[in-house]
């Protein structure tokens, strides 16, 4: 484990440079007196209406369900892909079967149209 | 009195070689994360007035030439004068996500850069998962921008962070199944046993050579990713103001402005070391201790040698990135999907068969 410690005090590192950009305004940074019209949210203008975090176009969340096929296929796929020296035909068998199945059910989302806009 | 004086002056002796060890040890473990970090902003500001200086030639106009020599001091310019805007906050966002979000897609990115190797062994931490960590961690910077977007409560910045978060999620499935082949003809997830591996033939060890769909696939996926034209919906100026950074001001724009530069020196690292040979100086046959008749076989010149391989063939990739965003035209979300669902995803899964029989073949 000790090789992971540089990526470990990197990321205390990498925290620290990003807080410390974030606070290193606030002495610097003018703060002249605010009003509604400056804190209100943009609108090409005009006085905001509704709340922005409305219903949205399910689509969105549609890729995000097609995500999860490919998501497992992929992450299975790399402790496979590594050491193929060590794995015997029938492994390999194995992940294209598996890969075979996985396949299938992207078919299936293709024909049925999840990955089309309206 | 004499032994008791000869005792104490070892005694201090000692002490003072134990804590002189100590610190040597402490900076040594500081030293190469400091200076890689400094490595990556002075990359950032050069990336930056690169960027300019070439949008400039392309139409024809002046870019930056005042502020220093050449202009190269203008992104410091530029970034000084936001640390003195002020910091606004939408009244009806969420100050917290609106606040965090910019943070995690710089610190995610950053963390990427501890798996480059820029010379020979010249890398912050040799993992035997390196691409797989760079994978994992660019995961993670689509959730900073869907938590800026959804905190500002503002409808341009609600529909560029689902945006981003779609396309992130649509391109990181080609871009990792090509990362597999790679993987799969080096036996080996380190970045830097992936560029032992396209060592022995000169450039013609390249894995550009033996994944030429994958290389094509990955470049278009790293594009997306990176949010460059034409994959800028998350942003589309004429369509969503700025996207998901249309609240931001100061310093906390100043940040995304950072994160996409860096994520595009990272993805251009990447091609560099998975498809182009990394730090080799790629002329067949040359080796450079023997050219250049040095007996000190790994000294500081090879390293710095490595250095300027590494950035060369990276200014490659920058500058086609750079030269796409003034040339082609933004897409539309359909179509986007459509490229990376229908089109990306099958060639990528198609280049990783491939790759898997022929490496059954060969064993």
């Amino acid at each position: 484990m000790s090789e992971f410690a540089p990526i470990c005090i990197y990321l205390v590192i990498s925290l620290l440079v990003s807080l410390i950009l974030l606070g290193l305004p606030f002495p610097f940074a003018s703060n002249s007196s605010t009003y509604p019209e400056k804190l209100s949210a943009y609108e090409c203008g005009f006085d905001p209406f509704g709340d922005a975090r409305s219903r949205f176009d399910i689509r969105f969340y549609l890729v995000s369900i097609l995500f999860i096929i490919p998501d497992p296929e992929v992450t299975f796929s790399f402790p496979w892909a590594v050491p193929p020296n060590k794995i015997d035909p029938f492994g390999s068998w194995s992940m294209m079967a598996f890969l075979l199945i996985l396949t299938i059910g992207s078919l299936y989302e293709w024909k049925r149209g999840a990955s089309d806009r309206e | 009195m004499i032994i008791y004086l000869t005792e104490i002056q070892d005694i201090h002796f000692f002490f003072r070689l134990e804590s002189f060890k100590e610190i040597y040890g402490i900076i040594w473990v500081f030293a190469p994360i400091l200076i890689l970090i400094l490595g990556i902003t002075i990359s950032v500001l050069a990336i930056v007035w690169l960027e300019r200086e070439i949008s400039a030639g392309i139409q024809q106009r002046i870019g930056p030439e005042y502020t220093g020599p050449f202009g190269v001091l203008q992104a410091l310019a530029d970034g000084t004068k936001l640390l003195f805007k002020e910091n606004l906050i939408p009244s009806r966002g969420d100050i917290r996500l609106f606040s965090i979000g910019p943070s995690i897609s710089v610190i995610s990115i950053i963390i990427s850069y501890s798996v480059i190797p820029f010379g020979y062994n010249f890398v912050l931490s040799d993992l035997n998962i390196g691409v797989f960590l760079w994978i994992a961690i660019s995961s993670i910077a689509p959730i900073g921008l869907l938590m800026s977007g959804y905190g500002s409560n503002n409808k341009y910045s609600f529909l560029g962070g689902l945006r981003a978060a779609a396309q992130s999620i649509s391109y990181e499935i080609p871009l990792t199944l090509c990362v597999l082949s790679i993987s799969l003809l080096s036996n080996s997830l380190s970045t830097v046993d992936i560029v032992d591996a396209q060592s022995k033939y000169g450039f013609w060890g390249w894995n550009l050579w033996r994944q030429p769909m994958g290389f094509i696939v990955f470049l278009i996926s790293s594009l997306a990713e990176c949010e460059r034209l034409p994959f800028d919906l998350p942003e589309a100026e004429e369509e969503l103001v700025a996207g998901y950074q249309t609240e931001y001001s100061g310093i906390k724009f100043g940040l995304f402005y950072v994160a996409s530069y860096l994520n595009l020196f990272i993805s251009s690292l990447f091609v560099t070391v998975l498809y182009f040979g990394g730090s080799n100086i790629s002329i067949p046959y040359i080796f450079v201790s023997d050219f250049f008749e040095i007996n000190q076989t790994y000294g500081v010149f090879v390293t710095i040698i490595g250095i300027f391989i590494t950035l060369a063939k990276t200014y490659l990739f920058l500058f086609l990135s750079i030269a796409t965003r003034w040339t082609l035209p933004r897409l539309r979300i359909d179509q986007l999907l459509n490229l990376g669902w229908k089109f990306l995803l099958p060639i990528s899964l198609g280049n990783l068969l491939l790759t898997t029989s022929s490496q059954l073949f060969s064993l």
